[in-house]
Protein backbone atom coordinates (compact mmCIF):
# COMPACT_ATOMS: atom_id res chain seq x y z
CA UNK A 1 0.00 0.00 0.00
CA UNK A 2 1.08 3.74 -0.76
CA UNK A 3 1.14 6.01 1.67
CA UNK A 4 2.38 9.82 1.18
CA UNK A 5 5.68 10.20 2.03
CA UNK A 6 6.35 12.68 5.44
CA UNK A 7 6.46 16.18 4.86
CA UNK A 8 8.66 17.16 7.56
CA UNK A 9 11.67 17.34 9.21
CA UNK A 10 13.82 15.54 6.26
CA UNK A 11 16.88 16.28 8.81
CA UNK A 12 15.92 13.67 11.60
CA UNK A 13 17.36 10.50 11.81
CA UNK A 14 14.80 8.86 13.86
CA UNK A 15 12.61 9.73 11.64
CA UNK A 16 14.12 8.26 8.57
CA UNK A 17 15.01 5.28 10.61
CA UNK A 18 11.16 4.67 11.93
CA UNK A 19 10.46 5.23 8.08
CA UNK A 20 12.66 2.65 7.15
CA UNK A 21 11.72 0.69 9.83
CA UNK A 22 8.50 0.21 7.94
CA UNK A 23 9.37 -0.63 4.46
CA UNK A 24 12.21 -2.84 6.28
CA UNK A 25 10.68 -4.69 8.77
CA UNK A 26 8.58 -7.69 8.24
CA UNK A 27 6.11 -9.49 10.77
CA UNK A 28 7.36 -7.93 13.81
CA UNK A 29 8.64 -9.65 16.39
CA UNK A 30 6.57 -10.84 19.78
CA UNK A 31 8.07 -9.58 23.02
CA UNK A 32 9.56 -13.08 23.53
CA UNK A 33 12.03 -12.47 20.48
CA UNK A 34 15.24 -12.20 22.03
CA UNK A 35 15.90 -9.20 19.78
CA UNK A 36 19.37 -6.62 21.58
CA UNK A 37 17.39 -3.68 22.15
CA UNK A 38 20.15 -1.06 23.77
CA UNK A 39 18.65 1.58 25.78
CA UNK A 40 18.53 5.08 23.80
CA UNK A 41 21.84 7.21 24.26
CA UNK A 42 21.17 8.68 28.16
CA UNK A 43 20.30 12.62 27.60
CA UNK A 44 22.28 15.52 29.29
CA UNK A 45 21.72 15.78 32.63
CA UNK A 46 18.64 17.43 33.52
CA UNK A 47 18.89 20.37 36.00
CA UNK A 48 17.37 19.34 38.50
CA UNK A 49 18.88 15.85 38.28
CA UNK A 50 22.42 15.70 40.10
CA UNK A 51 22.94 11.81 39.34
CA UNK A 52 22.29 11.33 35.77
CA UNK A 53 24.29 9.29 33.57
CA UNK A 54 27.31 10.60 31.08
CA UNK A 55 26.55 13.16 28.50
CA UNK A 56 26.10 11.42 25.05
CA UNK A 57 24.72 13.36 23.10
CA UNK A 58 24.26 17.00 22.87
CA UNK A 59 21.16 19.02 22.90
CA UNK A 60 21.40 20.62 19.64
CA UNK A 61 19.22 23.34 20.40
CA UNK A 62 18.98 25.66 23.72
CA UNK A 63 16.89 24.29 26.06
CA UNK A 64 14.27 26.53 27.59
CA UNK A 65 14.82 25.27 31.10
CA UNK A 66 18.38 26.86 31.43
CA UNK A 67 19.86 30.09 32.00
CA UNK A 68 22.75 31.14 30.60
CA UNK A 69 25.01 32.88 32.82
CA UNK A 70 25.92 36.38 30.99
CA UNK A 71 29.53 36.07 30.77
CA UNK A 72 30.26 32.39 30.66
CA UNK A 73 28.86 29.69 29.19
CA UNK A 74 28.02 28.28 32.55
CA UNK A 75 24.66 26.94 32.67
CA UNK A 76 22.76 28.13 35.92
CA UNK A 77 19.90 25.08 36.44
CA UNK A 78 16.58 25.66 37.31
CA UNK A 79 15.79 24.64 40.53
CA UNK A 80 11.80 25.25 41.26
CA UNK A 81 10.52 21.78 40.09
CA UNK A 82 13.60 19.94 42.62
CA UNK A 83 12.13 16.50 43.95
CA UNK A 84 9.46 15.99 41.39
CA UNK A 85 10.22 13.22 38.63
CA UNK A 86 11.63 14.24 35.67
CA UNK A 87 9.95 13.71 32.10
CA UNK A 88 11.03 14.65 28.93
CA UNK A 89 8.94 16.61 26.56
CA UNK A 90 8.46 16.61 22.59
CA UNK A 91 6.08 18.02 20.91
CA UNK A 92 5.08 18.21 17.07
CA UNK A 93 2.80 19.73 14.59
CA UNK A 94 1.74 17.35 11.82
CA UNK A 95 4.17 14.56 12.09
CA UNK A 96 3.17 11.58 10.55
CA UNK A 97 1.27 9.49 12.73
CA UNK A 98 3.01 5.89 12.04
CA UNK A 99 5.95 7.74 12.95
CA UNK A 100 4.77 8.96 16.15
CA UNK A 101 4.06 5.22 17.15
CA UNK A 102 7.49 4.00 16.00
CA UNK A 103 9.05 6.71 18.51
CA UNK A 104 6.70 6.11 21.51
CA UNK A 105 7.11 2.27 20.89
CA UNK A 106 11.01 2.61 20.85
CA UNK A 107 10.76 4.85 24.11
CA UNK A 108 8.66 2.19 25.71
CA UNK A 109 10.47 -0.58 24.85
CA UNK A 110 14.51 1.12 24.71
CA UNK A 111 14.03 4.16 27.09
CA UNK A 112 14.15 4.10 31.10
CA UNK A 113 13.34 7.97 31.17
CA UNK A 114 9.60 9.13 31.28
CA UNK A 115 8.28 11.29 28.10
CA UNK A 116 5.10 13.35 27.28
CA UNK A 117 4.61 13.66 23.21
CA UNK A 118 2.31 16.44 21.87
CA UNK A 119 1.71 16.01 18.24
CA UNK A 120 -0.74 18.98 16.85
CA UNK A 121 -2.07 17.33 14.16
CA UNK A 122 -0.98 14.32 11.67
CA UNK A 123 -0.52 15.03 7.97
CA UNK A 124 -3.26 12.83 6.18
CA UNK A 125 -6.11 11.17 7.28
CA UNK A 126 -5.13 7.76 8.54
CA UNK A 127 -7.25 4.69 10.19
CA UNK A 128 -5.48 3.72 13.11
CA UNK A 129 -6.83 -0.01 14.57
CA UNK A 130 -5.90 -1.24 17.78
CA UNK A 131 -3.21 -4.06 18.12
CA UNK A 132 -6.08 -7.13 17.79
CA UNK A 133 -8.56 -5.14 15.76
CA UNK A 134 -10.14 -7.11 12.87
CA UNK A 135 -10.37 -4.99 9.58
CA UNK A 136 -13.40 -6.66 8.33
CA UNK A 137 -15.50 -5.86 11.74
CA UNK A 138 -14.47 -2.15 11.90
CA UNK A 139 -14.51 -0.43 8.68
CA UNK A 140 -16.20 -0.08 5.66
CA UNK A 141 -13.58 -1.70 3.57
CA UNK A 142 -14.62 -1.37 0.20
CA UNK A 143 -15.01 2.28 0.56
CA UNK A 144 -11.30 2.34 3.01
CA UNK A 145 -10.11 0.65 -0.74
CA UNK A 146 -11.84 2.43 -2.98
CA UNK A 147 -10.61 6.16 -1.37
CA UNK A 148 -6.89 4.69 -0.75
CA UNK A 149 -6.92 5.82 3.15
CA UNK A 150 -4.12 4.64 4.63
CA UNK A 151 -4.62 1.62 7.84
CA UNK A 152 -2.31 1.32 10.35
CA UNK A 153 -2.33 -1.31 12.88
CA UNK A 154 -0.69 -0.03 16.19
CA UNK A 155 0.89 -1.75 19.04
CA UNK A 156 -1.48 -0.43 21.65
CA UNK A 157 -4.72 -1.88 22.70
CA UNK A 158 -8.43 0.10 22.26
CA UNK A 159 -10.52 0.60 19.91
CA UNK A 160 -10.39 2.49 15.93
CA UNK A 161 -10.09 5.87 14.61
CA UNK A 162 -9.60 7.90 12.16
CA UNK A 163 -7.32 10.65 12.86
CA UNK A 164 -5.94 13.65 10.52
CA UNK A 165 -4.72 17.49 10.92
CA UNK A 166 -7.58 18.22 13.07
CA UNK A 167 -6.60 15.72 15.90
CA UNK A 168 -4.30 16.16 18.92
CA UNK A 169 -2.22 13.61 20.30
CA UNK A 170 -1.28 13.93 23.68
CA UNK A 171 1.19 11.09 25.05
CA UNK A 172 2.51 9.68 28.73
CA UNK A 173 5.14 7.47 28.77
CA UNK A 174 6.32 6.42 32.43
CA UNK A 175 8.66 4.13 34.28
CA UNK A 176 6.09 2.46 36.99
CA UNK A 177 7.13 4.25 39.76
CA UNK A 178 7.31 7.57 38.35
CA UNK A 179 3.28 8.13 39.52
CA UNK A 180 3.68 7.62 43.64
CA UNK A 181 1.25 4.60 44.61
CA UNK A 182 -0.20 4.18 40.99
CA UNK A 183 0.13 0.83 40.28
CA UNK A 184 0.63 -0.46 36.70
CA UNK A 185 -2.55 -1.70 35.13
CA UNK A 186 -5.47 -0.50 32.86
CA UNK A 187 -7.86 1.06 35.10
CA UNK A 188 -5.11 2.94 37.71
CA UNK A 189 -3.50 4.20 34.84
CA UNK A 190 -6.75 5.54 33.08
CA UNK A 191 -7.99 7.27 36.58
CA UNK A 192 -4.63 8.97 36.51
CA UNK A 193 -4.92 10.21 33.25
CA UNK A 194 -8.43 11.55 33.53
CA UNK A 195 -7.72 13.25 36.55
CA UNK A 196 -4.47 15.59 34.89
CA UNK A 197 -7.23 16.24 32.37
CA UNK A 198 -9.41 17.12 34.67
CA UNK A 199 -7.27 19.79 36.04
CA UNK A 200 -7.17 21.01 32.39
CA UNK A 201 -10.56 21.09 31.43
CA UNK A 202 -11.59 22.27 34.71
CA UNK A 203 -14.82 24.15 35.00
CA UNK A 204 -15.61 23.54 30.96
CA UNK A 205 -17.88 21.32 29.03
CA UNK A 206 -18.82 18.83 32.08
CA UNK A 207 -15.57 16.86 31.03
CA UNK A 208 -15.01 13.27 33.46
CA UNK A 209 -13.56 10.15 32.09
CA UNK A 210 -16.85 7.95 31.11
CA UNK A 211 -15.79 3.88 30.64
CA UNK A 212 -12.90 4.57 29.07
CA UNK A 213 -13.52 7.62 27.30
CA UNK A 214 -12.84 11.31 27.43
CA UNK A 215 -16.33 12.95 27.34
CA UNK A 216 -18.17 16.41 27.41
CA UNK A 217 -21.32 15.35 29.32
CA UNK A 218 -22.01 12.15 27.14
CA UNK A 219 -20.45 12.87 23.84
CA UNK A 220 -16.81 11.25 23.30
CA UNK A 221 -13.72 14.05 21.84
CA UNK A 222 -11.08 11.55 23.21
CA UNK A 223 -9.56 8.10 22.79
CA UNK A 224 -7.49 6.03 24.96
CA UNK A 225 -5.30 3.50 24.70
CA UNK A 226 -2.40 1.45 26.57
CA UNK A 227 0.42 -0.60 26.93
CA UNK A 228 1.97 -2.19 29.28
CA UNK A 229 5.67 -4.01 29.84
CA UNK A 230 7.03 -4.95 33.27
CA UNK A 231 8.33 -1.63 34.32
CA UNK A 232 6.79 0.71 31.66
CA UNK A 233 3.62 1.99 30.90
CA UNK A 234 2.12 4.28 27.98
CA UNK A 235 -1.12 6.17 27.77
CA UNK A 236 -1.81 7.93 24.80
CA UNK A 237 -4.88 9.66 23.88
CA UNK A 238 -6.43 11.07 20.47
CA UNK A 239 -8.02 14.01 21.05
CA UNK A 240 -10.87 15.40 18.34
CA UNK A 241 -10.14 19.02 18.43
CA UNK A 242 -11.69 18.88 14.76
CA UNK A 243 -12.82 16.32 12.67
CA UNK A 244 -14.28 15.96 9.12
CA UNK A 245 -17.82 14.41 8.98
CA UNK A 246 -17.38 12.23 5.90
CA UNK A 247 -14.19 10.55 7.37
CA UNK A 248 -16.70 9.02 10.16
CA UNK A 249 -17.99 7.23 7.41
CA UNK A 250 -15.10 4.41 7.07
CA UNK A 251 -15.94 3.13 10.41
CA UNK A 252 -18.56 0.61 11.07
CA UNK A 253 -20.26 0.64 14.71
CA UNK A 254 -17.77 -1.74 16.74
CA UNK A 255 -18.81 -4.86 18.03
CA UNK A 256 -17.16 -3.97 21.39
CA UNK A 257 -18.35 -0.13 22.49
CA UNK A 258 -19.43 1.27 25.64
CA UNK A 259 -22.63 0.85 27.37
CA UNK A 260 -23.09 4.79 27.36
CA UNK A 261 -22.72 5.21 23.65
CA UNK A 262 -26.07 3.58 23.78
CA UNK A 263 -26.23 2.17 19.94
CA UNK A 264 -25.64 6.37 18.84
CA UNK A 265 -24.17 6.65 15.29
CA UNK A 266 -20.36 7.76 15.19
CA UNK A 267 -21.88 11.65 14.84
CA UNK A 268 -24.40 11.05 17.07
CA UNK A 269 -21.59 9.82 19.55
CA UNK A 270 -18.52 12.05 19.39
CA UNK A 271 -18.18 15.97 19.78
CA UNK A 272 -15.46 18.48 19.12
CA UNK A 273 -13.14 20.00 21.41
CA UNK A 274 -12.84 23.17 19.24
CA UNK A 275 -16.47 24.08 20.67
CA UNK A 276 -14.75 23.69 24.32
CA UNK A 277 -11.24 25.09 24.01
CA UNK A 278 -8.81 26.60 21.75
CA UNK A 279 -6.62 24.41 20.33
CA UNK A 280 -3.43 25.78 21.94
CA UNK A 281 -4.98 26.55 24.76
CA UNK A 282 -5.83 22.91 25.19
CA UNK A 283 -1.92 21.69 24.64
CA UNK A 284 -0.68 24.64 26.88
CA UNK A 285 -2.77 23.78 29.95
CA UNK A 286 -2.04 19.78 29.32
CA UNK A 287 1.68 20.88 29.77
CA UNK A 288 0.89 22.89 32.85
CA UNK A 289 -0.77 20.06 34.47
CA UNK A 290 1.63 17.78 33.70
CA UNK A 291 4.51 20.36 35.74
CA UNK A 292 2.71 19.66 38.67
CA UNK A 293 3.90 16.52 38.56
CA UNK A 294 6.87 16.51 36.96
CA UNK A 295 9.98 18.25 36.04
CA UNK A 296 9.56 18.54 32.35
CA UNK A 297 12.30 19.29 30.14
CA UNK A 298 11.66 19.97 26.49
CA UNK A 299 13.88 17.71 24.14
CA UNK A 300 14.30 17.69 20.40
CA UNK A 301 13.78 14.61 18.72
CA UNK A 302 17.77 15.18 17.25
CA UNK A 303 18.86 14.36 20.46
CA UNK A 304 17.43 10.92 20.38
CA UNK A 305 19.09 9.26 18.12
CA UNK A 306 18.98 5.22 17.47
CA UNK A 307 22.83 3.35 17.77
CA UNK A 308 21.63 1.54 14.67
CA UNK A 309 19.04 0.63 12.50
CA UNK A 310 18.56 -2.60 12.74
CA UNK A 311 18.64 -2.68 16.62
CA UNK A 312 14.52 -2.35 17.47
CA UNK A 313 12.09 -2.80 15.06
CA UNK A 314 8.33 -1.20 16.18
CA UNK A 315 5.49 -3.27 15.82
CA UNK A 316 2.84 -0.87 14.49
CA UNK A 317 2.75 -0.63 10.68
CA UNK A 318 0.22 0.05 7.98
CA UNK A 319 -2.05 -2.75 6.51
CA UNK A 320 -1.52 -3.86 2.63
CA UNK A 321 -4.19 -3.85 0.20
CA UNK A 322 -3.89 -7.46 -0.15
CA UNK A 323 -4.41 -7.92 4.12
CA UNK A 324 -7.26 -5.81 3.52
CA UNK A 325 -8.99 -7.37 0.39
CA UNK A 326 -8.20 -10.59 1.94
CA UNK A 327 -10.31 -9.88 5.46
CA UNK A 328 -13.58 -8.43 3.08
CA UNK A 329 -13.29 -11.75 1.12
CA UNK A 330 -13.10 -13.48 4.55
CA UNK A 331 -15.94 -11.52 6.00
CA UNK A 332 -18.01 -12.02 2.82
CA UNK A 333 -17.26 -16.27 2.89
CA UNK B 1 -17.11 -7.07 43.47
CA UNK B 2 -13.92 -8.17 46.09
CA UNK B 3 -16.90 -10.69 47.31
CA UNK B 4 -17.93 -12.16 43.69
CA UNK B 5 -14.59 -12.48 42.84
CA UNK B 6 -13.64 -14.23 46.11
CA UNK B 7 -16.48 -16.45 45.65
CA UNK B 8 -15.68 -17.40 42.11
CA UNK B 9 -12.14 -18.04 42.91
CA UNK B 10 -13.17 -20.66 45.34
CA UNK B 11 -15.42 -22.28 43.54
CA UNK B 12 -12.82 -22.21 40.75
CA UNK B 13 -10.15 -23.41 43.95
CA UNK B 14 -12.68 -26.20 44.48
CA UNK B 15 -13.23 -27.09 41.07
CA UNK B 16 -9.39 -27.65 40.89
CA UNK B 17 -8.70 -29.87 44.01
CA UNK B 18 -11.69 -31.94 42.93
CA UNK B 19 -10.37 -32.72 38.98
CA UNK B 20 -6.89 -32.87 40.37
CA UNK B 21 -5.45 -35.93 39.49
CA UNK B 22 -5.39 -38.05 42.96
CA UNK B 23 -1.76 -38.43 43.58
CA UNK B 24 -2.19 -34.13 43.10
CA UNK B 25 -3.11 -32.61 46.29
CA UNK B 26 -4.14 -28.42 45.97
CA UNK B 27 -5.34 -27.45 48.18
CA UNK B 28 -5.87 -23.16 48.19
CA UNK B 29 -5.11 -20.29 50.33
CA UNK B 30 -7.51 -16.78 50.61
CA UNK B 31 -5.09 -14.02 50.41
CA UNK B 32 -6.71 -10.80 52.48
CA UNK B 33 -6.93 -9.16 49.18
CA UNK B 34 -9.17 -11.78 47.92
CA UNK B 35 -7.06 -12.86 45.01
CA UNK B 36 -6.91 -16.55 44.91
CA UNK B 37 -3.40 -17.97 45.23
CA UNK B 38 -2.83 -21.73 44.71
CA UNK B 39 -0.49 -24.36 46.47
CA UNK B 40 1.33 -25.83 44.80
CA UNK B 41 2.45 -23.19 42.26
CA UNK B 42 5.55 -20.94 42.16
CA UNK B 43 5.05 -16.93 41.51
CA UNK B 44 6.68 -14.32 39.78
CA UNK B 45 6.83 -10.57 40.85
CA UNK B 46 4.97 -9.97 37.97
CA UNK B 47 2.37 -11.98 39.07
CA UNK B 48 2.50 -15.33 36.48
CA UNK B 49 2.59 -18.63 37.86
CA UNK B 50 4.14 -21.55 37.20
CA UNK B 51 3.51 -25.34 37.69
CA UNK B 52 5.93 -27.33 37.86
CA UNK B 53 5.07 -31.20 37.09
CA UNK B 54 7.91 -33.76 35.68
CA UNK B 55 9.50 -32.47 32.15
CA UNK B 56 7.38 -29.91 31.69
CA UNK B 57 5.81 -26.68 33.54
CA UNK B 58 2.67 -24.99 33.09
CA UNK B 59 2.40 -21.17 32.92
CA UNK B 60 -0.81 -18.77 33.45
CA UNK B 61 -1.39 -15.35 34.72
CA UNK B 62 -2.56 -15.57 38.33
CA UNK B 63 -5.98 -14.50 39.73
CA UNK B 64 -4.09 -11.04 41.20
CA UNK B 65 -3.61 -10.25 37.56
CA UNK B 66 -6.48 -11.20 36.01
CA UNK B 67 -8.78 -9.27 38.43
CA UNK B 68 -6.68 -5.91 38.23
CA UNK B 69 -5.98 -6.18 34.40
CA UNK B 70 -10.34 -6.59 33.40
CA UNK B 71 -12.18 -8.54 31.18
CA UNK B 72 -9.55 -9.86 28.59
CA UNK B 73 -10.26 -9.93 25.15
CA UNK B 74 -7.45 -11.20 23.26
CA UNK B 75 -4.53 -13.03 24.22
CA UNK B 76 -0.93 -13.04 22.46
CA UNK B 77 1.12 -16.36 22.37
CA UNK B 78 4.38 -17.75 21.23
CA UNK B 79 4.44 -20.92 18.74
CA UNK B 80 5.08 -24.35 19.80
CA UNK B 81 8.80 -24.58 19.17
CA UNK B 82 10.07 -20.88 20.54
CA UNK B 83 11.97 -20.42 23.41
CA UNK B 84 11.05 -18.48 26.37
CA UNK B 85 13.42 -16.58 28.69
CA UNK B 86 12.46 -16.01 32.66
CA UNK B 87 11.42 -12.85 33.04
CA UNK B 88 11.17 -11.97 29.59
CA UNK B 89 8.19 -11.28 27.86
CA UNK B 90 6.47 -13.96 26.01
CA UNK B 91 3.03 -12.64 25.02
CA UNK B 92 0.73 -10.06 25.83
CA UNK B 93 -3.10 -10.12 26.91
CA UNK B 94 -5.16 -7.26 25.76
CA UNK B 95 -7.66 -5.88 28.41
CA UNK B 96 -10.11 -2.55 28.61
CA UNK B 97 -7.99 -0.06 26.42
CA UNK B 98 -4.55 -2.00 27.20
CA UNK B 99 -2.29 -4.80 25.65
CA UNK B 100 -0.29 -5.99 28.73
CA UNK B 101 2.93 -8.00 28.52
CA UNK B 102 3.07 -11.38 29.87
CA UNK B 103 6.57 -12.32 31.34
CA UNK B 104 7.52 -15.92 31.62
CA UNK B 105 8.60 -17.33 35.03
CA UNK B 106 11.56 -19.49 33.69
CA UNK B 107 13.43 -20.48 30.96
CA UNK B 108 12.83 -22.84 28.29
CA UNK B 109 11.22 -23.79 25.31
CA UNK B 110 7.86 -24.05 24.38
CA UNK B 111 6.39 -27.23 23.52
CA UNK B 112 2.45 -26.22 23.99
CA UNK B 113 0.14 -23.68 23.83
CA UNK B 114 -3.19 -23.59 24.69
CA UNK B 115 -5.33 -22.92 21.42
CA UNK B 116 -8.66 -22.65 23.39
CA UNK B 117 -7.58 -18.78 24.76
CA UNK B 118 -7.86 -17.52 20.85
CA UNK B 119 -11.50 -18.36 20.83
CA UNK B 120 -12.00 -17.51 23.99
CA UNK B 121 -10.08 -15.14 26.10
CA UNK B 122 -12.20 -15.08 28.92
CA UNK B 123 -10.92 -18.04 29.87
CA UNK B 124 -8.09 -16.16 31.73
CA UNK B 125 -10.52 -14.23 34.10
CA UNK B 126 -12.83 -17.39 34.60
CA UNK B 127 -10.05 -19.77 35.15
CA UNK B 128 -6.64 -18.30 36.05
CA UNK B 129 -5.35 -21.38 37.00
CA UNK B 130 -6.91 -23.97 35.18
CA UNK B 131 -8.60 -23.47 31.37
CA UNK B 132 -7.01 -20.43 31.36
CA UNK B 133 -3.22 -21.68 31.12
CA UNK B 134 -0.74 -20.37 28.49
CA UNK B 135 1.85 -22.16 27.51
CA UNK B 136 3.45 -25.45 28.61
CA UNK B 137 7.38 -25.29 28.84
CA UNK B 138 10.16 -27.51 29.05
CA UNK B 139 12.10 -26.18 31.80
CA UNK B 140 16.22 -25.19 30.38
CA UNK B 141 17.23 -24.15 33.91
CA UNK B 142 14.92 -26.26 36.73
CA UNK B 143 16.95 -24.58 39.25
CA UNK B 144 15.21 -20.90 38.21
CA UNK B 145 12.12 -22.56 40.31
CA UNK B 146 14.11 -21.70 43.33
CA UNK B 147 14.11 -17.91 42.89
CA UNK B 148 10.54 -18.10 42.63
CA UNK B 149 7.94 -17.13 45.47
CA UNK B 150 5.85 -19.76 46.88
CA UNK B 151 2.32 -19.06 47.80
CA UNK B 152 2.67 -17.31 51.04
CA UNK B 153 5.44 -15.08 49.91
CA UNK B 154 3.34 -14.04 46.73
CA UNK B 155 -0.12 -13.81 48.85
CA UNK B 156 1.92 -11.45 51.07
CA UNK B 157 3.53 -9.63 48.15
CA UNK B 158 0.08 -9.22 46.63
CA UNK B 159 -1.17 -7.44 50.14
CA UNK B 160 1.73 -5.31 49.76
CA UNK B 161 1.61 -4.24 46.31
CA UNK B 162 -2.24 -3.21 46.82
CA UNK B 163 -1.51 -1.77 50.03
CA UNK B 164 1.27 0.89 49.06
CA UNK B 165 -0.93 1.91 46.21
Amino acid sequence: RHHSQPAIVPQLHLLQTATAFSRSCSRPPLPSSPAIVPPLPSLPPHPADHSSSLLHQQLGKENPTWNSGSDSKMLIPQTKNIGLPLMNLMRFKGLPILQQLHIEEQLLRTSSENWCIVNDGTNDPTIVIGVSGKPAELLEIESVLDDQVPVIRRFTGGGTVIVDHGTVFVTFICNKEAVPNLQPYPRPIMSWSSSLYSKVFQGIGDFHLRENDYVFGNHKFGGNAQSITKNRWIHHTSFLWDFNVQNMSYLKHPKRAPAYRSARSHLDFICRMKDYMPRSTFMDKTVEATETQFSLRPIQLEAIRTCSEAEFCPSSRFLTNEELDAAAVALQS
Amino acid sequence: MALRMWASSTANALKISCSSKPNVSLAFSLSRCFSTVLDGLKYANSHEWVKHEGPVATIGITDHAQDHLGEVVFVELPEQGGSVSQGKGFGAVESVKATSDINSPISGEVVEVNSKLSETPGLINSSPYEDGWMIKVKPSSPSELESLMGPKEYTKFCEEEDASH
